[in-house]
């Protein structure tokens, strides 16, 4: 993928996410895990249909997927999608500082 | 001390970690290379010291986990230990070298193969979004 395409996702993940109602509901996802529209509707400020049109556009997104079981829908967050937004090399030296710090403190307990 | 380089190879990135410590080369093997010893200060696993055994760690983090599948690429003991790291469809290798000095070792870390598509600037647009991205992280690791 081109850096200019990934650029495009980023700026869209950050758009669909932009919206404090679909933040609220796909951080709720996250945390609770699968959901139904119904569910997902209450404890939500908004209608059912708002949220099903919001859970659309997170799906269009790539940050969440759907099942159909019966009547109703159910959905869950694709972490995946959360992919261009996060700076892996950032991410990583930090996870190793720490680490490292872990490392250098368990030597100091351990047997030689 | 940590800093970043630019990896040999055209086109991806590096995390590159060093330090000296006062410890023996053999002693830092052991904390590297022996599951349980990993565990304490890196992740739960089910590492072997095998050339292409393939293991799991998991980590755990605010009722979130995750798991990274790896595979053994090097070892040669008390000197150099490499394996891959795939998490999140983000596929990378981890090599640990150790070098003897006088009064310890230099252990360094190389995390290397990350696509520069993946390592976006988050810049402006992240203002006003640090907790929720704390808690993206968390999300990301899980998949």
């Amino acid at each position: 993928m081109t850096t200019a395409a990934q650029n495009q996702i980023q700026s869209e993940v950050f758009r669909i996410l932009g919206d404090p109602t679909r933040r609220k509901l796909f951080e709720r996802l996250a945390r609770e895990g699968e959901l139904t529209v119904s569910a997902l509707t209450v404890g939500s400020k908004v209608s059912q249909p708002a949220v099903s049109q919001h859970l659309a556009a997170l799906k269009l997104a790539g940050l969440v997927s759907d099942r159909r079981e019966g009547r109703a829908i159910h959905y869950s967050v694709k972490p995946e999608g959360l992919k261009p937004l996060v700076n892996w090399v950032e991410h990583y030296t930090q996870f190793w500082a720490d680490k490292f710090d872990n490392l250098e403190a368990f030597l100091n307990k351990m047997d030689n | 001390m940590s800093k970043e380089t630019e990896t040999p190879q055209a086109g991806t990135r590096s995390v590159v970690i060093e330090r000296v410590m006062p410890h023996p080369p053999e002693k830092i093997w052991r904390a590297l290379t022996q599951s349980a010893m990993m565990a304490e200060w890196l992740m739960p696993n089910d590492f072997e010291a095998k050339q292409g055994h393939e293991f799991k760690m998991t980590w755990s983090n605010n009722g979130y986990s995750g798991v990274i599948d790896s595979k053994v690429t090097a070892i040669e003991p008390h000197s150099k230990l490499a394996y891959t790291w795939a998490s999140m469809g983000v596929d990378t290798l981890v090599t640990f070298t150790l070098v003897p000095e006088a009064g310890g070792t230099r252990l360094r870390m190389e995390q290397s193969g990350f696509d520069p598509a993946n390592k976006q600037a988050l810049g402006g647009a992240m203002h006003g979004w640090t907790g929720f991205l704390e808690k993206l992280e968390t999300v990301v690791g899980k998949a």
